[in-house]
């Protein structure tokens, strides 16, 4: 090495901003990091996800009744309307969040029930408002929600609307969370045991088990799942306690579930294997189980994760068609899937909409996991296209 | 440049300057390139990966991708015979490369072989299939049946045994270098007048790389054909070329006719390159490698590109302002400030500290 | 070609084997024997039913014996006499059921895997050879959304959405004033009008799908050698395009028909609930809420067994397309 080559490495470390330093030496995380928070939709989507799950973790704080609450003569009235300025004729003006109680009228040309709020009598609501008591966790109870009403014998404020029984279906939205959104993690937990253990065995012995196992996989593939699901949970008694049916059927979910990241595994394993850096390490004298988990698995739990994310959506909605069959979490159980049950037939939808409202949960759910997981896949692969 | 009496001028290329515009930036792939091709010569162009020879011979072709490159500038002037024995000239940068005028060039006119030969081909369709297609759109009058016949006259010609039956081979049923011979037929197929020959060998073996370029110069002297033949390996270059061109960063550095740029080499860049080669020939010295690599493409030069690597360099000059393109000698131009007359060497001293 | 057929299906015995396993399961999975269920049954159904008849149905159902002897005879039944069972709920054989409904479940599902193809095939052409333009950001995202909203809560929207807007209620197969006429010009419109939304649903969620993967091979494709090579012989863009590039891209979308036909039937069983088409679909649900376990795994069985055969289609045309598949099975030999 000469002088001149010298200068050429200052010119070189010169040409080279900061950021690009910052850049070669950040760990595969930091990486990753940054790659995520520069992708808009899939941060807004991590932000609206865990105001969902904190909705979901205290439904009883956010929602103004209990789930069982039936308010009589309330039966499929729709959604209550929040106001800010006072509606009365004579009124009017000002008045702060408020809302109006219902007249129940029966209309005798079309013999259905009309709903029309008595315009004189403003409710006033404020933000935590006593209300029914509630079970936080345990033997840990409160009376305040995070709104309502001090008003005494008020009508209810039902923002969702009510159900066929005169619930608060804003109410059983949120507490339906509790089970709908849990019940995606929980079975995509027990699947990533699964596929960890068997997708790792495949690769890692390769030969007469990995076979097997591949074998079995595409067996499972080729069952169309919901068929499969329904006739599994039949085999459900009915009279199961809420929580053993559940974990039945984040079991029944799983069944299925582990395939993808099985497959995942595998051939992530395969391929690491082959590459040069597994080699020089395994040269090198490195140990198979250290390599295993000293350079294989960083390797791709990147991608783990991002099928995790991917997979949990898939999970929401087997238990939510599972519910809405009448196959899954039973009632008096709330999840999005028993709610939906009220809206099986068209007519009852055409005449009373906001039966549709826990599907909008449903999808939003669906669409922000699937949101963050293309963010994460875009942000994992250090060779994506952006 | 304007050595006409070496053969019939066929292709002159003009100024040309093709940039890509990426996401990173912009790369100046190729900067001002003028060269002539004649009719049965090769023009050999050598250079580094990145050093724009590929792009230069793919903007003769019309397939530069684009978007993301952009023509900005140079005319492409094709001199090709008529029907009638005249000649007439066109601008292929003038054209839409999408267009019937070119694609009517392309294949037809110029022909071209590619680096892979594995993955030059379609492996669902026969190597018959592709290369009748060839024949198909630029013979006249050609059938299905004529355009098999002459297919596997051109497989017979660039020596792939039994073309009978290698015409209805699929590619992954044909070796590397048999591929590569019938890479060769279909650049063969409608008689060019140019073949522009990118890397074709450096994928093969070695033995194999010997035939191929036996053959290659076989054909050009029974088709008398013009060639550009592209390398990054010298010594290929050497055996096949009448005059060479070497290229760095998109920019011409040196060009003269074979026999000189190998015995008397005037640029730095191609000095280091002549020295990080072995000779056969020649005395036994120590290869010195070219120190440095190649800079980020995305980087624009105010001086000269080579400056950072250069040992030759001046400093105050070459880092100043572009180096101009010189002809110290009749037919030999070297793009470098140390043949400028106006450059005070002795007091700038030859090296940088 | 004939010796990969015969090769591809002789693998397809373990897994056929796999799934008749499976469905035997789910037939014998209900706590309790079944027959002692169905004959609780028909007694609180006010059925006279003395011990020799109970008995007589245990022997037949052959409770008397081990499980797996009850497998072998069931699927004797099917393989020799192709007889699936009895439906109690029905009191019909499970293929008098299943010949009611298997036809309609099947149209709906091949003509849902065709719809899906017929729009996603031209899409991803276009985003592929558009990348980055409007239009391909306004597929990919409505390719997204075919991906991930559900289908039966789509169909519930769209179906009340529909209505609202003509108050066509977009139920069932035909509409009522046609329902016990005779086939006719009109009968058949009004049968495709019904039969147009649970198509356009069924197959949305594969269609997000295929967009991905015909967009994401074309993509691939374009810059391979081989394109470059055809371009540098002149070949009109066009004509290259379709004659290169999108035949290898077929490749891959054909043999997504493997994991697309299972979500194909598993969507259809839920839309058809909702727009209450007569297919297998409701069948199964009541099937299965009514413990009707022989319908219930017959169906899972039958459904299963037509995705393994869609499969092996796949792969047959695969390996029609693809010189290299047969080259290899050849190889294999």
């Amino acid at each position: 090495m000469t002088a001149s080559t010298e200068v050429f490495e200052e010119v070189l470390v010169a040409d080279q901003a900061e950021q690009d330093d910052r850049f070669y030496y950040a760990s595969q995380w930091s990486l990753i990091w940054w790659r995520f928070r520069r992708h808009r939709v899939a941060m807004v989507s991590t932000s609206l996800l865990l105001l969902l799950y904190v909705l979901a973790l205290l439904p009883g704080f956010f929602s103004p009744y209990l789930p069982g609450m039936r308010f009589e003569s309330y039966q499929e009235a729709p959604p209550v309307r929040l106001y800010w300025f006072d509606q009365n004729p004579e009124g009017g003006g000002f008045i702060g969040p408020h809302y109006y109680g219902y007249e129940k009228t029966l209309n005798k040309e079309t013999f259905k029930y009309e709903f029309a709020p008595i315009l004189d009598n403003p409710i006033k609501l404020r933000l935590f408002a006593p209300g029914p008591e509630y079970t936080i966790v345990g033997d840990w109870t409160s009376t305040i929600h995070f709104f309502g009403t001090d008003v005494e014998e008020a009508p209810p404020f039902m923002l969702f609307g009510a159900d066929r029984l005169g619930r608060d279906l804003l109410s059983r939205t949120l507490y339906g969370a509790r089970i709908s959104l849990t019940i995606g993690l929980i079975g995509v937990a027990l699947s990533l045991i699964m596929g960890v253990i068997l997708g790792g065995i495949s690769g890692y012995f390769g030969g007469l088990i990995d076979e097997v196992v591949q074998r079995l996989i595409d067996f499972l593939i080729s069952i169309p799942s919901i068929p499969l699901w329904m006739a599994l949970s039949a085999a459900l008694p009915r009279d199961w306690p809420v929580l053993k049916t559940y974990f039945a059927i984040t079991i029944i979910l799983s069944i299925l579930g582990w395939t993808g990241l099985a497959r995942v595994v595998r051939g992530k394993l395969l391929s690491l294997r082959e590459e040069d850096y597994a080699m020089a390490a395994k040269a090198a004298g490195t140990g198979e189980r250290r390599i295993i988990f000293k350079h294989l698995l960083p390797g791709f739990t990147s991608h783990l994760i991002v099928t995790i994310t991917l997979m949990v959506p898939n999970m929401i909605l087997a238990e939510t068609a599972l519910s809405f069959l009448g196959l899954g979490i039973q009632p008096p159980a709330v999840s999005w899937g028993t709610l939906l049950q009220d809206a099986q037939d068209i007519v009852a939808i055409a005449q009373h909409p906001h039966q549709l409202i826990p599907a909008a949960w449903v999808m939003a759910a669906v669409l922000l996991f699937n949101n963050v997981g293309d963010g994460l896949r875009d942000a994992a692969d250090p060779y994506s296209d952006h | 440049m304007s050595d006409t009496g070496r053969g019939d001028l066929l292709l002159e290329v003009r100024n040309l300057q093709v940039h890509f515009y990426l996401f990173e930036g912009v790369v100046q792939a190729v900067n001002d390139v003028s060269f002539d091709v004649h009719r049965g010569r090769t023009l050999g162009i050598i250079g580094e990966s990145g050093s724009g020879k590929s792009v230069s011979a793919q903007s003769v072709m019309g397939i530069v991708p684009s978007p993301p490159a952009k023509q900005l500038a140079g005319e492409i002037r094709l001199h090709r015979a008529t029907p009638d024995g005249g000649i007439e000239t066109v601008d292929l940068g003038r054209l839409d490369p999408r267009g019937q005028e070119y694609r009517d060039v392309r294949g037809g006119e110029i022909g071209m072989i590619f680096q892979e030969p594995m993955t030059s081909f379609s492996p669902l369709h026969t190597v018959g299939d592709q290369i009748g297609e060839a024949i198909l759109l630029h013979i006249p009058d050609s059938t299905p049946q004529s355009a098999r016949e002459r297919t596997v006259d051109l497989l017979r010609r660039v020596g792939i045994p039994r073309p009978d039956r290698a015409v209805d081979a699929y590619p992954h049923e044909l070796s590397g270098g048999m591929r590569q011979r019938a890479m060769i037929a279909m650049a063969l197929s409608c008689d060019p007048a140019l073949l522009i020959a990118d890397e074709p060998t450096t994928a093969l073996d070695v033995t194999i790389e010997a035939q191929i370029l036996e053959l290659i110069q076989e054909l050009q002297d029974d088709l008398n054909m013009a060639i550009i033949y592209i390398s990054h390996d010298l010594a290929v270059v050497g055996g096949v070329a009448d005059e060479v061109m070497v290229m760095y960063l998109g920019l011409v550095m040196e060009h003269a006719d074979a026999e000189t740029i190998f015995d008397e080499p005037l640029h730095p860049y191609t000095r280091a390159l002549w020295q990080s080669i072995p000779k056969i020939d020649g005395p036994l010295e120590q290869l010195v490698p070219i120190s440095g690599n190649i800079p980020n493409p995305f980087a624009v030069h105010k001086g000269c590109p080579f400056y950072a690597r250069c040992t030759e360099r001046i400093q105050g000059v070459c880092d100043e302002s572009p180096p101009p393109v010189l002809e110290p000698r009749q037919g030999h131009t070297v793009r470098c400030f140390l043949y400028a007359d106006d450059v005070d060497l002795a007091s700038n001293g030859a090296t940088g500290d | 070609m004939v010796a990969y057929i015969v090769r591809r299906s002789v693998m397809l015995i373990p897994i056929l084997l796999l799934i008749s396993l499976v469905s035997f399961a789910i037939i014998e999975l209900p706590p309790g024997d079944w027959v002692t269920y169905q004959i609780e049954n028909l007694r609180a159904s006010g059925i006279e039913l003395n011990e020799d008849e109970a008995e007589r149905l245990v022997k037949m159902y052959g409770f008397d014996q081990p499980a797996w002897k009850r497998y072998v005879r069931w699927m004797r039944g099917i393989l020799f006499k192709f007889n699936f069972g009895w439906s109690f709920q029905w009191g019909k054989t499970v293929n008098e059921l299943l010949g009611e409904r298997l036809p309609l479940t099947l149209v709906i599902s091949i003509s849902a895997l065709i719809v899906s193809w017929i729009i996603a095939i031209p899409i991803g052409i276009y985003s592929a050879t558009h990348q980055y333009s409007v239009l391909d950001y306004i597929f990919t995202f409505f390719g997204f959304l075919g991906l991930t909203i559900p289908t039966f809560l789509l169909a519930m929207v769209l179906a009340w959405y529909i209505f609202k807007l003509t108050e066509f209620a977009p139920l069932g197969l035909f509409s009522i004033e046609y329902m016990d006429e005779p086939m006719s010009m009109e009968k058949f419109i009004d049968m495709l009008k019904h039969l147009v939304l649970p198509l356009i649903i069924i197959g949305l969620n594969g269609t997000g799908a295929l967009i991905r993967v015909m967009r994401g091979n074309l993509l691939d494709e374009l810059k391979k050698q081989y394109v470059i090579t055809a371009r540098a012989k002149g070949v009109n863009e066009m004509q290259l395009l379709f004659k290169y590039p999108v035949r290898m891209s077929m490749n891959p979308v054909i043999s997504t028909i493997g994991w697309i036909l299972p979500g194909i039937f598993s969507g259809e069983v839920l839309v058809s609930l909702v727009l209450g088409l007569q297919t297998t679909g409701p069948l199964l649900l009541r099937a299965v809420l009514a413990q009707d376990m022989f319908l219930a795994g017959s169906i899972v069985m039958i459904l299963s067994v037509l995705t393994v055969i869609g499969t092996l289609l796949s792969d047959i045309l695969l390996a029609a397309l693809d010189p290299r598949i047969r080259y290899s099975a050849a190889a294999a030999r």
